[in-house]
């Protein structure tokens, strides 16, 4: 048995896709085959990868259009006989072949202001029930692997890496917003830095997350309100304009 | 030379695992200049595979716990060939690490009544491992992460592979890297160096470690003429996917039997009863009713009065019972043996404490692990042996090195208990950076590097491109993991490793005349050709080193010394580059004072 990959080889400038064929076997993910090719027919096929496990979010790729990581995706997922395409992620410049430059987010990230927790109990520690924590937790199961940021029109189609942090930080944002010891306030952050306004919960985000976290649910609704509330709510602005604090 | 990227710090961190991030953290609040360079993208490194969790001797789950016990339990562990002050510091610090880390933003399983919650694993008498269901590495990584990228002073360079270490007067001062993205080199000068490479499993076939273990730390301290010590003793790690074939060594965490899972063999017995060493006799159950008291007793979050089961043995005695139990055809259809959780906890308790292991099953092997057993096997995993330190700054015998982590030697000793390497990142990293930082403020003349040696090294590294016909370097890098795993695997004999000699030559020969296609651009065949050099290294220094300990201990197996002597119990194998050639050597190791061998004894 045998099944033909169609990758794409180039570079930011030109490329195209080209065809491989791979022996399968069975339990073979697309990683597998991709190791092939390069083992056997592409010693310089560029792609990212590490853990091989769903754990580190390296090997993220666009398989037949749809963002995955390659290492959790089985090949016979696909229909035998028909080619499996293989694209870099679609939302960021590609460097060569699957692999594409994901500096920008690092530079997002960068910028999120830092956890602040209160003070600790007398002896030094704090105490935090589980299920207080337990929402907090699935946001901190992300394993940046941007398939969310790539799938995101507002950054796919529209670009607007310059307004908005996608919903890979807004699952950051929330992971500190809602973190039971953090004082911090992260409203204006959402609001102007972060851009939380141009999403438009279509959430796509929260399809293609291989960890199953509930992105536009309960990380990017929750912190909208936040934000509508300290905002645009009607009363707290007047307590604000009588009170003198903008 | 002038024509490369340089760029000057006061210290170069290898590595943005644990260890490294750590150490820069650290060096960067002492005030000086540092730069974190790493293979992979940032928050990608081995320690994000972590699964089971933390050690540290916090007191929160079983109070009857303290430091003593945790020291005596990782020297026992180590079969006493751990360096007795590197062990009494990790079972002191490692409690403050991991709260430090809470401060951070960490998040911890919760207690009850709110404090940090605490698991069991193997060779832990209580139970000890700080944890995040089965994600503790990622939990660790990112809040190391955070807290890096907004540090002052801390340059990361992503994507970059140090290939050699440059030294000047017998002190470090440098080293020369490559961007992986443009293939451009980047000539670093520094006043030292902190090694944080992880280990070696690349070496192997069966391995749960990521492509990024090529030993890089160990070959880099080693041509620097840096000693190596203990480098006899690879952890094979009992619980390795064994099926279906393109998830083979992927690692099932020690958290599936400290959540109750028992082994099994084909005929259905629970065979760790027959394995228990002597050693360890009166602290497990001999017997399944007793071990399932345990069991409950965990399970029920009382204090366990019944002694451990057997499956949470130490990973040595674990990995080679499987193996026996397999050789003597009692193995699993693939050859491993059951791992059976689905008989013994709740579906949803096994989804909630066991998350990735249920995803990772479900997805790659079909198989549901809340209905059926898993089928484990033996799989490379850890590497003991590496950098011989300075137990409190962890400084290496060259002046300017300093390593952190999997890649130093001596603080596990003969084996690692499960969940010390996470405490070991985070009280040696830091250990490490304080080091580093407080040696580079005492050097006052800038790094100076030698502009011909980095020219050689250059045309060194782009041999490769000139030989487009060569053979592949994938296909000698498969057949060394091949002879690797047959010749110095579990089990060693002096012919094997004979011949894994022979062979290193004859691969040696082969990774000289690899070439490379394409240019210079992100290309993996080109990496994977200059990563050979390391691996050969690592893989004849685990040989030499194998051949030298001419007994049984820990992870070390030899076939015809199946016991311990005790006099090769009071001595390091020691290698060191000579010139071209690669010696080794017996080194005492420092005795344990008085104080804790009363711990040791149980007497206190």
């Amino acid at each position: 048995m045998e099944t033909v990959l169609r990758i794409f080889r180039g570079d930011g400038t030109t490329g195209a896709f080209r065809d491989y064929t791979v022996p399968l076997h069975e339990g073979m993910v697309v990683l597998d085959a991709v190791h092939w090719v390069q083992a056997h027919q592409a010693s310089d096929l560029a792609c990212r990868w590490n853990c091989k496990a769903g754990r580190c979010g390296s090997c993220s790729a666009e398989v037949n259009g749809k963002p995955r990581l390659m290492c959790m995706t089985r090949m016979d997922h696909f229909p035998p006989g028909e080619a499996i395409t293989l694209a870099p992620m679609k939302a960021f410049p590609v460097m060569k072949d699957l692999v594409c430059d994901v500096s920008w987010n690092y530079g997002v990230n960068k910028r999120v202001p830092a956890f602040q927790p209160r003070p600790p109990e007398p002896d030094g520690t704090w105490r935090m029930q589980q299920v207080d924590i337990d929402r907090v937790q699935e946001f901190r199961k992300c394993i940046e692997c941007f398939l969310c940021q790539d799938v995101c029109h507002v950054l796919r189609d529209h670009d607007r890496k310059d307004r908005f942090a996608g919903p890979r930080f807004l699952v950051r944002l929330a992971g500190l917003e809602m973190h039971p010891l953090d004082v911090a306030s992260r409203t204006a952050h959402l609001k102007e830095e972060a851009g939380i306004g141009f999403c438009n919960i279509t959430k796509c985000c929260t399809e293609v997350c291989p960890e199953s976290i509930h992105i536009t649910d309960n990380a990017i609704i929750p912190l909208k309100e936040r934000v509508v509330d300290d905002f645009y709510d009607p009363l707290r602005r007047l307590w604000r304009r009588l009170r003198g604090t903008s | 030379m002038d024509r490369f990227e340089t760029q000057t710090y006061d210290v170069l961190v290898v590595g943005a695992g644990g260890a490294g991030l750590r150490a820069a953290i650290e060096a960067a609040e002492q005030g000086v200049s540092v730069a974190v360079v790493c293979k992979s993208l940032l928050g990608k490194a081995h320690t994000v595979m972590a699964e089971g969790g933390v050690a540290a001797a916090l007191a929160t789950t079983d109070a009857r716990d303290s430091w003593k016990v945790h020291f005596r339990d990782t020297m026992r562990g180590g079969k006493l060939l751990n360096d007795w002050r590197m062990a009494q510091l990790l079972a002191v610090e490692a409690p403050a690490r991991v709260r430090e880390l809470e401060a951070w933003g960490a998040l911890f399983d919760r207690t009850p009544d709110g404090r940090i919650l605490q698991r069991n694993f193997g060779g832990h008498q209580y139970p000890r491992l700080a944890h995040v269901g089965d994600r503790t590495g990622l939990e660790m990584i990112r809040t190391l992460q955070d807290k890096t990228v907004q540090a002052p002073r801390i340059d990361v360079l992503m994507e970059s592979t140090v290939a050699r270490l440059l030294t000047g007067d017998g002190r470090i001062t440098g080293a020369l890297a490559y961007r992986r993205e443009t293939g451009r080199f980047l000539l670093l000068r520094t006043k030292a160096a902190v090694l944080a490479t992880g280990g070696i499993g690349r070496a192997y076939k069966i391995n749960s470690n990521s492509w990024e273990y090529t030993g890089d730390g160990h070959a880099l301290a080693y041509d620097a003429g840096a000693d190596l010590i203990g480098m006899e003793f690879v952890q094979f790690h009992p619980t390795g996917m064994v099926w279906p074939l393109s998830v083979r060594g992927i690692l099932v965490t020690e958290g599936v039997r400290g959540e109750g899972g028992v082994l099994k063999n084909s005929r259905g017995e629970r065979f760790m009863f027959r394995y228990i060493p002597e050693m360890f006799r009166r602290d497990f159950a001999d017997t399944e009713e007793e071990a399932d008291r345990w069991v409950a007793e965990v399970v029920a979050g009382r204090k366990a009065e019944a002694r451990r089961p057997p499956e949470l043995l130490t990973r040595d005695v674990v990995a080679r019972a499987i193996t026996q139990e397999v050789r003597e055809g009692r193995g699993s259809p693939h050859g491993g043996a059951f791992l059976d959780i689905a008989s013994r906890r709740k579906p949803e308790e096994i989804r909630k404490k066991l998350p990735s292991m249920y995803q990772q099953f479900l997805e790659l092997a079909d198989v549901d692990i809340t209905r059926e057993p898993m089928e484990v096997g033996p799989t490379t995993h850890y590497m003991m042996g590496g950098v011989k330190v300075d137990p409190e700054t962890q400084a290496a015998t060259v002046p300017g090195l300093f390593a952190a982590g999997e890649v130093a030697g001596g603080l596990h000793g003969a084996n690692r208990l499960g969940g010390n390497s996470l405490s070991d990142l985070l009280v040696f990293g830091r250990r490490a950076g304080l080091g580093a930082a407080t040696y580079a403020r005492a050097v006052t003349s800038e790094p100076r590097v030698d502009a011909g040696r980095v020219d050689a090294i250059a045309a060194e590294l782009l041999a490769p491109f000139e030989r487009r016909a060569g053979e592949s370097p994938y296909a000698v890098q498969d057949a060394l993991q091949d002879m690797m795993g047959t010749y110095v695997g579990i089990a060693r004999s002096a012919d094997d490793l004979q011949g894994a000699l022979a062979g290193i030559e004859q691969l040696r020969a082969r990774a000289a005349r690899a070439g490379v296609d394409g240019n210079r651009q992100y290309n993996p065949g080109w990496h994977t050709a200059l990563d050979l050099r390391n691996l050969l290294t690592v893989s004849e220094a685990v040989t030499r080193a194998a051949l030298a300990r001419r007994e049984s201990r820990g992870a070390h197996t030899r076939v015809e010394y199946p016991d311990s002597d005790p006099q090769l119990g009071r001595v390091n194998v020691v290698v060191r580059r000579e010139g071209d050639a690669m010696t080794v050597r017996e080194e005492p190791i420092p005795p344990v004072p008085d104080e804790l061998r009363q711990i040791l004894e149980g007497k206190d």
